[in-house]
């Protein structure tokens, strides 16, 4: 998995809630048997028309924001089913961050694994930061990771919160089987005991 | 004297690993599910570093998503994509040597009612899959949720995974439902009234009388839509119905473990006086069979209301329901049993048991499907539609009109060829609305088997309530 550690860049701002993953990555494209290669058709039926000519409106497909690396969110980004096709297309695409009040749980999970960072702000850090999102690729916000903090365009900066762990798993770019297979012993020991306790299981 | 622990508590004790300083925590997987579409990426993984699954026998395979539901899909399946990810999972269950259930097998279906069917599913396990819906097996008591193709791997290979404990919330349905109101109208009542990040961060233990009086299959619709309230997982306690149901599955103890199982399994209750980080409480007598009306499980209202206006929201909602409202092609202040439907699908992990196919086919018995509207049923899987085949259910929706699929999760999230067109409205049991959802620009109106069969009669959606007193 891919570091991150601190990051500058174009962040584009999509102030619609509930954007569900079904959204950011259609099923059409969940029949892929690899990782790579979503980037095309991350937000596909927003981004393109029937024909696959780009719906002009859409903030990605915008001069200004089609090199952005951070995205600025409506609640509750993510919500919806456990494809990790939705972090592949982010990250394929190159989004690096994305910033919300709140994501869904597995979504937010997801991301951690493959080297991008949710942050999660309160509401009105993030209004902030998606006005400052609406200034264009001029406006470029750094994120932090191991300052934990999101700083504007014009210098505001905002602390988030983010699990020990998985800090630091990020900011090494940690593989978790790894990690968990240093702690085979333990495995081993429990799955003795569980098989007294719950041999049925 | 331990504290009081909630349900959640105990399952989640009896599983960990390992736990850090800072509360990250290695839980143990009892059961781990799997299925074509997001797995092969997780497989590969294992073949890249060389590593095993380290406990296939816990481990069970079936394809659900991407496989027609039509004659002839165990010889070939035309969509190339599709024919690979269900020839890579069959590759990938014979060379890990777990447990499979291919395409042409009876036991075949929708991974989330094999899992119960097979006797896989226990109370107080705790099973993952590669599928937000897991939440479904939390009707046995079990702590289940879904997880992405990296923790796929990680549980494949380590038959664990990392974890943080969630916070406990309380959904209580109290006394009885009236006549009419299914399992489903419950959990989308919880879901309109919570929203669907309500239960973000939260495991949910439902509890109350009318969950009480529910069956398993009712219970097991209620779970499954936990994840649309944004829970990572919901439970329900484990009681005589839950023994019953599992009691002679195929997987399920016998003899002596069965005897050993069951004393455990009846220690698995939230504890007197244990304590709940959120509680919500709803009056079982206050839900009405509801409908969605726009792209997100939470736009729900009772079938009796009209289309609300972006104005009567606050905040992002204002924007959202805007998009909706034109996306479902709907007016402010229409009624709701005036929208038309094109197309009425009765399946998914949701609502693809033999008992919402009883419910639908109690209404639509010795009627027709209105002219105009294509109706679809796809069993949750091979034994429910032979169970429905030979109770006559079978029959009742082909003399109505509808098409008698085999069984996968097909409109639920039209991944194969079973897709709406672009515009057309369909009357759905299954538990997602989202833009797209059902085939390109499709619109779908979430409610119960019975609503779906009933608006399935009149073309447009309708009070089931109506017809319950017609046909009595
Ligand atoms: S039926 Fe629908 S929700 Fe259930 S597993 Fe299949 S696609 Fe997912």
């Amino acid at each position: 998995m891919e570091k991150f550690t601190k990051l500058t860049g174009i962040a584009a701002p999509m102030p619609l809630v509930n954007i569900d993953t079904d959204m950011i990555i259609p099923k059409q494209f969940l029949k892929t048997i690899k990782r790579s290669g979503l980037g095309v058709n991350l937000f596909d039926e927003m981004r393109y028309d029937r024909e696959g000519r780009e719906i002009p409106d859409f903030v990605l497909n915008k001069p200004q924001y089609r090199e952005a690396q951070i995205l600025v969110a409506g609640d509750n980004f993510g919500c919806g089913s456990s494809r990790e096709h939705a972090p592949w297309a982010l990250l394929d695409f190159g989004i690096r961050a994305v910033i919300s009040t709140s994501f869904a749980d597995i979504f937010f999970n997801n991301c951690f694994k493959n080297g991008i960072l949710p942050i999660v702000l309160p509401q009105d850090a993030v209004e902030v930061l998606m006005k400052d999102a609406e200034k264009g690729s001029n406006a470029r916000m750094t994120v932090d990771l191991e300052a934990q903090s999101v700083t504007s365009s014009d210098g505001q900066v905002f602390h988030f919160e983010v699990d020990a762990f998985k800090k630091h798993c990020l900011l090494n770019g940690l593989d978790d089987i790894g990690l968990t297979m240093e702690k085979v012993t333990a495995i081993d020991a429990f799955e003795k005991k569980a098989a007294t306790l719950r041999p049925w299981a | 004297m331990t504290a009081p622990r909630t349900l959640y508590d105990k399952i989640w004790d009896d599983h960990v690993v390992d736990r850090s300083e800072d509360g990250t925590c290695l839980l143990y997987i009892d059961r781990h599910l799997v299925h074509e579409v997001t797995s092969p990426q997780a497989f590969e993984g294992l073949r890249m570093s060389g590593r095993k699954v380290r406990a296939p026998e816990k481990t069970i395979a079936v394809p659900d998503h991407n496989v027609p539901t039509t004659a002839g899909r165990d010889k070939h399946i035309d969509n190339e994509e599709s024919r690979i990810q269900v020839e890579a999972l069959d590759k990938n269950a014979n060379d890990f040597g777990i447990n499979y259930y291919p395409v042409n097998d009876i036991r075949q279906g929708i991974v989330h009612i094999v899992g119960p069917e097979q006797g896989w599913t226990l109370p107080g396990m705790t099973v993952v899959c590669g599928d937000s819906h897991t939440a479904t097996h939390g009707a046995f008591g079990a702590l289940a949720h879904g997880i992405g193709t990296s923790e796929v791997e990680h549980v494949l290979a380590t038959q664990t995974l990392i974890q943080k404990k969630s916070k406990n919330m309380k959904v209580e349905i109290t006394g009885k439902l009236r006549p009419g109101v299914t399992a489903k109208d419950i959990t989308l009542s919880v879901i309109g009234a919570t929203g669907t990040a309500g239960g973000t961060g939260y495991v949910i233990e439902y509890c109350g009388e009318a969950i009480r009086d529910l069956s398993m299959e009712g219970r097991m619709t209620v779970c499954n839509m936990a994840i649309e309230g944004g829970a990572r997982a919901g439970l329900i306690a484990p009681d005589e119905k839950t023994f019953e149901y599992v009691k002679g599955r195929p997987h399920a103890p016998k003899g002596a473990a069965w005897e050993a199982a069951l004393a455990y399994w009846k220690t698995l209750y939230t504890d007197e006086g244990a304590h709940f980080d959120k509680v919500v409480t709803i009056k079982g007598e206050d839900i009405a069979p509801v409908v969605t009306w726009g792209t997100s499980p939470e736009d729900v209202l009772p079938i009796t209301g009209s289309v609300p206006a972006p104005e009567d929201f606050t905040g992002g909602k204002v924007e959202a329901a805007r998009r909706s409202l034109d996306y479902m092609g709907l007016t402010p202040g229409m009624k709701l049993t005036d929208i038309k439907i094109d197309a009425v699908f009765i399946g998914s992990c949701t609502n693809g048991r033999i008992e919402d196919l009883r419910a639908a086919a109690a209404i639509l018995k010795g009627k027709k499907i209105a002219p105009g509207v294509r109706g679809m049923v796809v069993p949750g899987s091979g034994l429910v539609r032979a169970q429905a085949e030979e109770e006559g259910l079978a029959q009742i929706f082909i003399d109505a009109g509808f098409e008698w699929r085999l069984a996968g999760c097909s409109m639920c999230l039209a991944m194969n060829p079973d897709q709406l067109a672009p515009g057309e409205r369909c009357a759905s049991t299954s538990n997602r609305n989202f833009e797209g959802r059902q085939g390109f620009k499709g619109r779908t109106h979430l409610m119960s088997p019975a609503m779906a069969a009933a608006a399935a009669v009149t073309g447009h959606l309708t009070d089931v309530r109506e017809m319950m007193t017609e046909t009595v």
